[in-house]
């Protein structure tokens, strides 16, 4: 057994961008996670061994391709299931990633159970993915979309929850189990208890928290969930809908088209089971089998590991970050309250010159609103710069920023 | 110092921390908003306009600071020009006033904000002072084909 530590020096290698250098010979200190991640070789490999070896389109002919690239396909749900303790294979709906999964949820249960008057309620640290389908949904039913709002430490208050349920219109309460911009780790459990007192359903984004931290579905008690391939080492344009075979099985279908029918006659369709009645058309057959080779690479770190190795540097990157004068960071300084997501702003000069000149160092990190700017309205900016870590990083990859944010000093004379 | 941080020369940190012609014009003849949706940029502009000729021009808003040094150096440019003249201007004088004509792609939105700003209100200025129907059509030919 290898210690935990040299576990993650040694998987550097595994990831082929982290080799390049940029701008003039730097190191890539790729800071971004929280935006997109880099993906190893394992990854890479498995699309690439089913581009060449088993192409075929799924669940239909009957040759030797198409029955290795269903089993391939289906492969992955079965290890989805076991990441995050799903029991029923047949609630988990490929999607495009969790904003077509919230999209989904939106139209095909939102239009058949959301009527004139009745509430949706989210939060005011959502991405924009998790606002957006819900005011599309509200102005098109006369319903409401209200916000359980944040308090200075970046936490939710959940005493709003309380007295939008008191109105007995809520439908559905959505948020996010990690905020993209503070890190926040949301209280599902206390959310989710009182929603399920109140007999109303909820919806999860775990976008930020499933690629960090252990995720248990079956714990958690939700309803809805919706996460990301790109964000946990697997290929863009791949993620999960999970929703209650119960609950699927009140919903109308998102797209019409081939694979989600059991009969079509020339007026009328009948659906197929679940979860194919909501997965139309030919999937991205190669990029599943690709996230399910980046689930199988992240099985074999531990989750439990990856969460402790980002508490780690979190934890090094707040004393560091906290000892350059003026900068501010936002959200809760408890590390156990908060994934590997640092969003600050540095005296009065702009984040994206921040972002520019850190940029001229090799260092990658996120500048603008993030998607989030009901969060910065909230927080009263136009926009932050912000350093997301995953397993390949290290604690010198926090230093090479530090000692540039020192040259963003220099340069506006802080 | 090296790499990205050249951009940051002494003039544009100096704009961006003392901008000129910065702030509101209260009798204002025409002013436009508009913003950056990436980066959450955001600019106003007000003119004073006197017999064609643009006698007072104040901008203000949130932005970097290369938007902010190009905006102090768009309102300097324009100031005391004609309407016509003012249509004229285009992104290099901007640019290599302040030895920006090789900035990024993905910085150019930043540094160019004002002046789209700038020529939607003398479009729209121009425009409520149109009678002739196609005289609009053509400012309209015009304004799309801006950028």
């Amino acid at each position: 057994m290898q210690s935990t530590e040299s576990l993650f020096e040694n998987l550097r290698k595994d990831f082929p961008i982290l080799k390049r250098t940029v701008r003039d010979n730097k190191r890539l200190v790729y800071l971004d996670n929280a935006s997109t991640t880099q993906k190893p070789n394992q990854v890479i490999d498995a699309i690439t061994d089913y581009y060449q070896n088993h192409n075929a389109n799924i669940h239909r002919a009957v040759y030797a391709l198409a029955e290795e690239s269903t089993e391939a396909y289906e492969a992955t749900r079965d290890k989805i299931a076991d990441f995050i303790n799903i029991k029923n294979r047949q609630e988990i709906i490929f999607v495009r990633g969790t904003t077509e999964a919230i999209n989904l949820v939106a139209y095909s249960w939102g239009r058949p159970h959301i009527k004139e008057g009745d509430i949706i309620v989210t939060t005011e640290y959502e991405h924009h993915s998790n606002i957006v389908p819900w005011q599309l949904l509200v102005k098109e039913k006369g319903a409401k979309l209200e916000y359980i709002g944040m308090n200075d430490g970046g936490e939710l208050i959940l005493d709003d929850l309380d007295k939008h349920l008191a109105t007995g219109k809520v439908k559905l309460v959505t948020f996010s189990l990690m905020s993209n911009v503070l890190g926040t780790i949301t209280d599902a459990k206390k959310i989710i208890e009182k929603c399920k007192a109140a007999g109303v359903l909820t919806l999860i984004d775990g976008a930020q928290a499933v690629p960090h931290m252990k995720v248990d579905i079956e714990k958690l008690g939700c309803d809805f969930f919706a996460f990301s391939g790109h964000k946990m080492l697997g290929p863009t344009g791949i993620g999960v809908l999970w929703a209650k075979k119960s609950v699927l099985e009140t919903m109308v279908p998102f797209h019409g088209g081939g694979d989600m029918i059991r009969e079509v006659h020339k007026y009328e369709a009948t659906w197929n089971d679940l979860p194919y009645k909501f997965e139309a058309g030919t999937p991205n057959i190669a990029d599943v089998i690709g996230f399910g080779a980046a689930i199988d690479y992240l099985v074999k770190i531990g989750m439990d590991n990856v969460r402790e190795h980002e508490i780690e540097l979190t934890k090094y990157a707040m004393e560091k970050l906290s000892a350059v004068k003026g900068l501010r960071i936002y959200g809760t300084k408890d590390i156990s309250k908060r994934g590997g997501v640092i969003s600050f702003n540095f005296s009065d000069v702009h984040p994206h010159d921040v972002a520019q000149i850190v940029d001229g160092e090799g260092i990658a990190v996120r500048s603008g609103h993030h998607c989030a700017q009901v969060l910065m309205e909230r927080l009263n900016v136009a926009a932050t710069s912000r350093a997301s870590f995953y397993i390949y990083n290290t604690k010198q990859d926090i230093d090479i920023l530090v000692n540039a944010l020192n040259i963003v000093a220099k340069v506006f004379k802080l | 110092m090296s790499g990205n941080a050249d951009i940051y020369h002494e003039m544009i940190v100096d704009y961006s921390r003392n901008p000129i012609n910065y702030g509101q014009i209260e009798n204002h003849d025409v002013t436009f908003h508009d913003s950056n949706p990436l980066c959450g940029d955001s600019i106003d502009i007000d003119i004073k306009i006197d017999e064609n000729k643009i006698t007072d021009i104040k901008f203000h808003g949130k932005g970097c600071a290369i938007c902010m040094a190009c905006s102090s150096v768009l309102t300097e440019i324009t100031k005391g020009k004609s309407i016509d003249e003012a249509r004229t201007i285009e992104k290099h004088d901007v640019l290599s006033e302040l030895g920006l004509e090789h900035l990024q792609a993905v910085r150019i939105k930043c540094a160019l904000l004002s002046l789209k700003v700038l020529k939607s209100a003398l479009y729209t200025y121009i425009g409520k002072n149109l009678s002739d129907a196609e005289d609009v059509d053509k400012l309209k030919t015009e304004a799309e084909n801006l950028y």
